[in-house]
């Protein structure tokens, strides 16, 4: 009995299903704990896949950090008028309906169609989600992109103080 | 891993002035905007200077990650080039609209050094790394006036629009991923040549998702939805820089990518339909955008959309691809020759534009210019050579790019294309010899305003000479791009 595609199924399910629920609910807090529950499925998805790391980063990093910042900003907000919220079922709605069907059938289609190569995964996975592999390929082989990185955030962090700031003088 | 130092120095050269010692100065040299200006400027010469040394120094640094030399160095060149341009035309705007602040220098190297970073990549994550740094450092400028709701609408409309490409781009590279199991350019290249894709359609859907995300970069029809409202409503300064060096640079990734993802040309299966769909891309995106520029009563209106058409023209140079035999019109060199005289001639419309704007946001109307020559007779008589060359008539710049481009698509089959393009070129020629007519052979309003130049003559005068001297001398870009 392979453990795995039931553990996926569980996962996936779980996070479809509190996916659907993020975007039904009329409440917003109730909508922002159901996004809470999607990020810990998917990071029950990651662990599946062997990326201990990214699994752990996920929930330190979206399920912790930026749900309280979602939540914060539920709070100060305000949102009581939660029929100011709600959309109507429009044009708009029913396009991005029919496009996310297509979408879904692509990925039926890709996985019917073409076996997933269970057998494509290397033998020694579990070691390539360990934090010290990451850490590894992150200062040789992809050394440069992460030194790029920095100068990315520098470039945004002075962005945000600038767009921020009371006084430009 | 092996590390080319010598050959990566025009990066490590911005990576070290902007990120280390740029950052220490504007800590402790506070609200001196002229010294942090001049050290921007001189850190863009030397940058570009080390490019044009190091063009004949070819190879690969970073395990593969970054190709040097000749493609790569001479976008790193032309990127420096119009940041310096960009800078000298900014000081003097920014001094006008009185809010002058030294980090928006800062802002305009890292997009450059973003771009350099497009242009060098050889493998997806530092292409992607690459298009964020631009993008980013763009939206925090296309927002720089935060008391104008022009400004920050500009600046909101481009960020949510440009995170919604992002998506597309990630999610392709990842599919690109799943396809072929490699995101460095000469694997993904190999794999597809020696047809040993795991999965096929992974790798149509993630190339289309990235073909997808790149034209929002490009602003090419259906997405080019934000560019009129961001042109129009970004600082001018910023719109000069944003839609000429930004869009050469997203031209460098397009064609370095699709060497690497139809390496046979379009002659292999997949191609085709890619082919086809870039092909109606290219004559809407041309269409559409002179169409709706013809209507546009703003003068920075206009100029975006022409600049959307622009893209249409350069997306022939795609489809075109590197040349069959030696003689042959190649249609990367197409686009790269297009993206140089279309950076002179569009960043000097809008400087024109930007000097004659007035402190309240006046003078952008089409009908604000009527005998501008009585007035202004230099600007007006520059803004018609601009003019002129963006239409594509001889012996401007505009024109060689376009002969190229459209030469290029009929020998690869596409006349019905090329005929879209003669034909979007004369619609074009409508709002172009307009603004001409306006200037020239109407009577002026009111009786004018004062609108010095400055620094940004300078940036004029280059790009006056760019268009002119590109246009005589075109082989003289053309053998350079032969010795890649």
């Amino acid at each position: 009995m392979e453990l795995q595609p039931l553990l996926f199924l569980v996962f996936a399910l779980g996070a479809v299903i509190s996916a659907v629920s993020t975007v039904t609910r009329k409440n917003p807090v109730s909508s922002a704990m159901s996004l809470v529950a999607h990020f810990f499925m998917l990071a029950g998805l990651y662990l599946t896949l062997e990326a201990q790391f990214v699994a752990a980063v996920q929930v330190l990093v979206y399920a912790g950090a930026i749900m309280v910042l979602v939540v914060f900003v539920i709070m100060l907000l305000n949102l009581g008028n939660e029929q100011a919220l709600t959309e109507n079922r429009g044009l708009r709605s029913t396009l991005a309906t029919l496009i996310g069907a297509v979408f879904a059938v692509q990925i039926i289609l890709v996985t019917v169609a073409e076996p997933t190569g269970a057998n494509a995964l290397p033998s020694r996975a579990v070691e390539i989600g360990t934090t010290e592999s990451i850490g590894q390929s992150l200062f040789t082989q992809y050394l440069f992109p992460f030194e790029a990185i920095s100068l990315l955030l520098l470039a945004a962090l002075i962005g945000s103080v600038v767009l921020a700031k009371r006084h430009m003088k | 891993m092996q590390i080319d130092y010598i050959g990566s120095l025009p990066l490590i050269v911005i990576w070290l002035a902007l990120g280390a010692i740029g950052i220490v100065i504007q800590a402790f040299v506070r609200d001196n905007t002229r010294l942090v200006f001049g050290y921007y400027v001189a850190t863009l010469g030397l940058t570009g200077l080390a490019a044009i040394v190091l063009s004949g120094h070819k190879g690969a640094s970073f395990g593969g990650m970054i190709t040097l030399g000749g493609y790569a160095n001479y976008f790193d060149a032309l990127f420096c080039g119009a940041g310096i341009m960009a800078l000298l035309a900014a000081r003097p705007y920014l001094q006008k609209e009185e809010s002058e602040v030294d980090e928006f220098y800062t802002m305009l190297v890292s997009s450059v050094a973003g771009m350099m970073l497009m242009a060098h990549a050889s493998n997806l994550v530092v292409l992607f790394v690459g298009i964020e740094l631009m993008s980013i450092s763009f939206y925090v400028m296309a927002g720089f006036f935060r008391t104008s709701t022009k400004s920050v609408e500009a600046a909101l409309k481009y960020f949510l629009l440009g995170c919604f490409a992002t998506g597309f781009l990630v999610y392709g590279m990842s599919l690109i991923y799943g396809g072929t199991g490699s995101l460095a350019y000469g694997d993904i290249a190999r794999t597809v040549v020696t047809q040993q894709l795991t999965y096929p359609t992974l790798f149509v859907v993630g190339t289309t998702l990235l073909v997808i995300g790149l034209s929002f970069k490009i602003a090419a029809f259906p997405f080019h939805q934000w560019a009129p409202d961001v042109y129009e409503g970004a600082p001018t300064a910023v719109t000069a820089f944003m839609s000429t060096a930004g869009k050469a640079a997203a031209f460098s990734a397009f064609v370095a990518v699709f060497v690497a993802l139809l390496p046979a040309g379009w002659t292999s299966e997949i191609a085709q339909n890619q082919q086809i769909v870039i092909a109606v891309i290219a004559a809407a995106t041309m269409l559409l955008g002179n169409i709706t520029a013809v209507v546009q009563s703003n003068v920075k209106r206009m100029l975006a959309y022409s600049s959307v058409a622009h893209a249409g023209y350069m997306l022939m140079g795609i489809l075109a691809g590197p040349s069959l035999g030696t003689d042959g019109m190649n249609g990367h060199h197409a686009i790269v020759f297009y993206a140089t005289s279309y950076l002179f001639m569009q960043m000097g419309a809008f400087v024109v534009v930007g000097i004659l704007e007035r402190r309240d946001g006046g003078f952008l109307n089409i009908d604000d210019y009527a005998g501008l020559h009585h007035r202004h007779p230099v600007l007006a008589a520059l803004m018609a050579v601009f003019m002129f060359s963006l239409a594509g008539i001889p012996p401007f710049a505009g024109f060689f790019g376009k002969y190229m481009l459209f030469a290029a698509a009929i020998e690869r089959g596409f006349t019905w294309l090329a005929i879209v393009g003669v034909v979007s070129s004369v619609i074009s020629a409508w709002f172009y010899l307009g603004l001409i007519v306006k200037m020239y052979f109407q009577d002026a309003k009111d009786s004018g305003h004062e609108a010095p130049a400055g620094l940004a003559g300078f940036t004029l005068a280059v790009s006056v000479v760019g268009v002119v001297f590109f246009g005589l001398f075109p082989q003289l870009l053309i053998n350079i791009f032969r010795s890649w």
